[in-house]
C-alpha cells in the first residue's frame, strides 16, 4: 500500500523545463517512477527528450491530467510563481500537489494552503524533498538508491535527515519515506502521515524527525498517545541552536522559550515514543522494533 | 528580519497607519537637536531588537532638550540583554489617556494568521495573555479573505473596545493588515496603541518582523537591513549566499541541509562533554546541490574564524555528489595553502562517495582525517578542537 504515493502514480513535473525540473525529472524516470509529462504554458506543445523517456509538455495542470491521466504533481516553479502553480493544480483537483520549490513567501503559502481548504488536493511542503515509496513511485528530489521498499514509515522535516535516517536503516527499507519541510507553514503534517501510517498494514513502525520551530512535534506527540498504536521512533534536531536565530530553514527558530528542541523531546517521550539523541540511536531504537 | 522601532514606525507611516515618530539620534548632540525641533516633552528611547528595555532604563522622558542630550548620553551605549544601543529614537512626548494593543502575526500552528487585540494595552503581552487572557482577543484572519473594515469591526468587538472609541481603532486595523500583507510581515504590533487627549487614535511603539523570503518582491525591505550589527563572518558567508550562522564555540561545522547541520551541531556538543566541553563554532548549510566551489567558499569562511581549533565536514550525499564535496575541499585546500592550518575531519556518506573517499585518499593532505560514520567523526573533531586550544 504505502502512503500517499504508490505503484498507480502518474507524476507530472510543474517546472519540468527548467534546470531543477530537468535534472529532478531525469532522476525521478532513472529510479523507475512513472512520469508522464511537464506543464509550462510558454511551452506547451514541446517534447523533452530523457534516456528513457520523451515527455509531452502541457499547458496546465487540468490538461496533463486530462491527457496523461496525472494523478501527481512535482513542483521546481520558482518561488515567485509558486502560489499560482499550487493554486493551478489545486483547481485541476489534482490528488497529490508536492512543492519542493525552497524560499515561498509565507503569505504565498498562507494564500495557497488557505485556498486548498475543501478542496480535493494534497500538499506536500513546500521547501521540501519529496516523498518516496521505495520499488514503488518517487516523486521529488529523495535519491532512490539509499534504501529499497520495507516495512519502515518516515516523516520528517528535514530533506538530509531523511536521507540520513533512510542510510542508517538501509538493511530494514521503507514503506513510504516522506519529507514534510520545514517552512513556518506547510501542507501535509507529521500528524497527517502518521495517521496515514497507522491506516497503512504494510508499515510496521514509524520514525519521526522534527526540528526547532513551532510545535508541530507537540501536537504530534499528544496525537501518537490518542491515536497510534504503532511503534514509533522519534528524533530532534537543533538542541544546540540559539534562540532568535533562524537555523537554515525559515521555520527553524526559537522563539523566546517556545519551539525547543528540549521541549518536543520531552514531549514525544511523555507520549511514549522513544526519542533517540542522534540519528545513529534513533537508527539503533527502531532496529530494536523491526529487527 | 526584526525591525528596530523607528524602522517599523516608518512602515507604518507609509501603510497610513497613524504614528507619534520623532527623528533617530545616534549622538546625545543630534538628540538634543532633534528634541529642540521636536519642542515640548519629548521622550528618548533605546533603539534595540530586543523587548524589556524600558524596566533596563532604556526609554527616559526629557522635558527639556538638555534633559534629552543627558538621558541620550545615559541610554547609547548601554546593554539591554546583550544588545549594544547605537540609536536613540527621540519622539514627541504624548499625552496619553488610554493605552490599547494590536497586532496580526503568523499562526503556524493553525496555518493561519491571527489579529490579536486588548482594550488593556501597556503591559507585556505575554503577562497580559497569563494574568488576563480574556483580555486578550485571538480572532484568526483567513489569509485568502484578509482584513477589511467588516472583519477589523469584528476583532475589536471581540477585544471590548468601548463605543467611543471602536471606529478609531478598527481603522488602524484595516491599515496595519494592508502593512502586514504589503511588506511581507510575519509580525506587526502595536504596544501601545493609544488614545490621546485631543482623541486621537495613534501607535507610540511598534514592532515587525519581515519574511526573508519575500525579499524578491520587496526590494525596499534591505535598507532595514543593520549592516553594522551582522557579524562579519555571517556578512561575509551572506555575500557569498552562503547560510550561515556564527555561534560560541570551538568546533567549525559544514554540512549539506539544514537538518542535517542542526544535527550535526548537537552531535559535536554531545561529544564535546567528553573532550574538555569543546563546542560547535557555527552552523553553516552548503545546500542539497552543493558544487565544489560552494564547498570551497564554505571552508574559506570557516578556516577564517579565530575561534575554530577544529572543522567537521559532515556530507549526505543525497543530490550532491561526494566527489564534488571532495574536489571542493581538495581545491580549497590548494588555495589557502599553508593558511590552512587546522585540522579537518571529514565524514562522507551517500552519492558517489567511494571516488569521494579515494579523491581524498589521493590528495593525502596532513590536515585531513576522513572518518566512517557521523558520530565518529564528530568525537574525533571534538578531541582534535579541545587538543587544539
Amino acid at each position: 500500500m504505502a502512503i500517499f504515493l504508490d505503484e498507480n502514480s502518474k507524476i507530472i513535473v510543474q517546472g519540468m523545463t527548467g534546470g531543477e525540473g530537468m535534472k529532478h525529472t531525469r532522476r525521478m524516470l532513472a529510479s523507475g517512477a512513472n512520469v508522464v509529462g511537464g506543464v509550462n504554458a510558454r511551452k506547451a506543445g514541446t517534447k523533452v527528450d530523457f534516456e528513457n523517456a520523451t515527455l509531452p509538455v502541457f499547458g496546465s495542470v487540468g490538461e496533463a491530467m486530462a491527457e496523461t491521466g496525472a494523478n501527481v504533481a512535482v513542483g521546481f516553479v520558482p518561488p515567485a510563481f509558486t502560489k499560482d502553480s499550487v493554486i493551478e493544480a489545486i483547481d485541476a483537483q489534482i490528488p497529490l500537489a508536492v512543492v519542493i520549490t525552497e524560499g515561498v513567501a509565507v503569505h504565498d503559502t498562507a494564500a495557497f494552503w488557505a485556498y486548498a481548504q475543501g478542496k480535493s488536493t494534497r500538499i506536500i511542503g513546500p521547501n521540501c524533498p519529496g516523498i518516496i515509496s521505495p520499488g514503488k513511485s518517487n516523486a521529488g528530489i529523495i535519491p532512490a538508491d539509499i534504501s529499497g521498499p520495507g516495512r519502515i514509515g518516515l516523516v520528517s522535516k528535514s530533506g538530509t535527515l531523511t536521507y540520513q535516517m533512510m542510510f542508517e536503516l538501509r538493511d530494514f527499507g521503507f514503506s513510504t519515506a516522506i519529507g514534510i519541510g520545514g517552512d513556518p507553514i506547510i501542507g501535509t503534517t507529521h500528524i497527517d502521515a502518521l495517521a496515514a501510517f497507522e491506516a497503512d498494514p504494510e508499515t510496521e513502525a514509524i520514525v519521526m524527525i522534527g526540528e526547532i520551530g513551532g510545535d508541530a512535534e507537540e501536537r504530534a506527540a499528544a496525537y501518537i498517545q490518542a491515536n497510534v498504536s504503532k511503534p514509533v521512533v522519534g528524533y530532534v534536531a537543533g538542541f544546540t541552536a540559539p534562540e532568535g536565530k533562524t537555523m537554515g530553514h525559515a521555520g527553524a527558530i526559537v522563539s523566546g522559550s517556545s519551539g525547543t528542541a528540549q521541549a518536543k523531546k520531552e514531549a514525544l517521550e511523555a507520549a511514549g515514543v522513544k526519542v533517540g539523541k542522534t540519528p545513529s540511536e534513533t537508527a539503533r531504537l527502531m532496529r530494536e522494533i523491526v529487527g | 528580519m526584526d525591525l528596530f522601532e523607528y524602522q517599523a514606525k516608518q512602515l507604518f507611516q507609509k501603510f497610513g497607519v497613524p504614528v507619534s515618530l520623532g527623528e533617530v539620534a545616534t549622538t546625545p548632540e543630534e538628540a538634543k537637536a532633534i528634541a529642540e525641533r521636536i519642542g515640548g516633552v519629548t521622550v528618548v528611547k533605546a533603539q534595540v531588537k530586543i523587548g524589556g528595555r524600558g524596566k533596563a532604563g532604556g526609554v527616559k522622558v526629557a522635558k527639556t532638550p538638555d534633559e534629552a542630550q543627558e538621558h541620550a548620553a545615559a541610554i547609547l551605549g548601554m546593554d539591554i540583554k546583550g544588545h549594544t544601543v547605537h540609536r536613540v529614537l527621540v519622539d514627541p512626548g504624548a499625552d496619553i489617556k488610554d493605552e490599547y494593543y494590536v497586532s496580526y502575526l503568523l499562526d503556524r500552528s493553525n496555518r493561519t494568521f491571527l489579529a490579536m487585540a486588548s482594550a488593556e494595552g501597556g503591559m507585556e503581552i505575554e503577562q497580559l495573555a497569563v494574568e488576563r487572557p480574556d483580555a486578550l482577543a485571538k480572532v484568526p484572519v483567513d489569509a485568502s479573505k484578509g482584513v477589511d473594515i467588516g472583519k477589523a469591526r469584528e476583532i475589536v468587538a471581540e477585544a471590548k473596545f468601548g463605543a467611543d472609541v471602536a471606529e478609531q481603532v478598527a481603522e488602524v486595523l484595516v491599515k496595519l493588515w494592508e502593512t502586514f500583507v504589503g511588506a511581507d510581515a510575519t509580525l506587526v504590533e502595536v504596544n501601545p496603541l493609544v488614545r490621546t487627549g485631543a482623541g486621537d487614535v495613534v501607535a507610540l511603539d511598534g514592532k515587525v518582523t519581515l519574511d526573508d523570503n519575500a525579499d524578491f518582491r520587496q526590494p525596499e525591505n534591505a535598507e532595514f537591513e543593520d549592516k553594522s550589527a551582522a557579524d562579519p563572518l555571517e556578512a561575509k558567508a551572506k555575500e557569498k549566499g552562503l547560510n550561515y550562522v556564527k555561534l560560541e564555540g570551538e568546533v567549525g561545522i559544514i554540512g549539506n541541509g539544514a537538518g542535517l547541520v542542526m544535527s550535526t551541531l548537537d552531535v559535536v556538543a554531545y561529544a564535546g562533554e567528553k573532550h574538555g566541553g569543546v563546542k560547535p563554532a557555527n552552523f553553516l548549510d552548503i545546500g542539497g546541490g552543493a558544487s565544489a566551489e560552494v564547498m570551497a567558499n564554505g571552508l574559506d569562511i570557516i578556516l577564517n574564524d579565530p575561534s575554530v581549533r577544529s572543522v567537521f565536514v559532515n556530507v549526505f550525499g543525497g543530490i550532491t555528489a561526494c566527489d564534488a564535496v571532495a574536489n571542493g575541499i581538495v581545491g580549497a585546500l590548494t588555495t589557502l595553502g599553508d593558511e590552512a592550518n587546522k585540522p579537518l575531519v571529514v565524514r562522507l556518506d551517500g552519492n558517489n562517495v567511494d571516488e569521494g573517499r579515494r579523491i581524498l585518499a589521493d590528495y593525502a593532505h596532513p590536515l585531513v582525517t576522513v572518518v566512517g560514520t557521523m558520530d565518529e567523526a564528530a568525537d574525533k573533531a571534538a578531541e582534535l578542537a579541545h587538543a587544539g586550544a
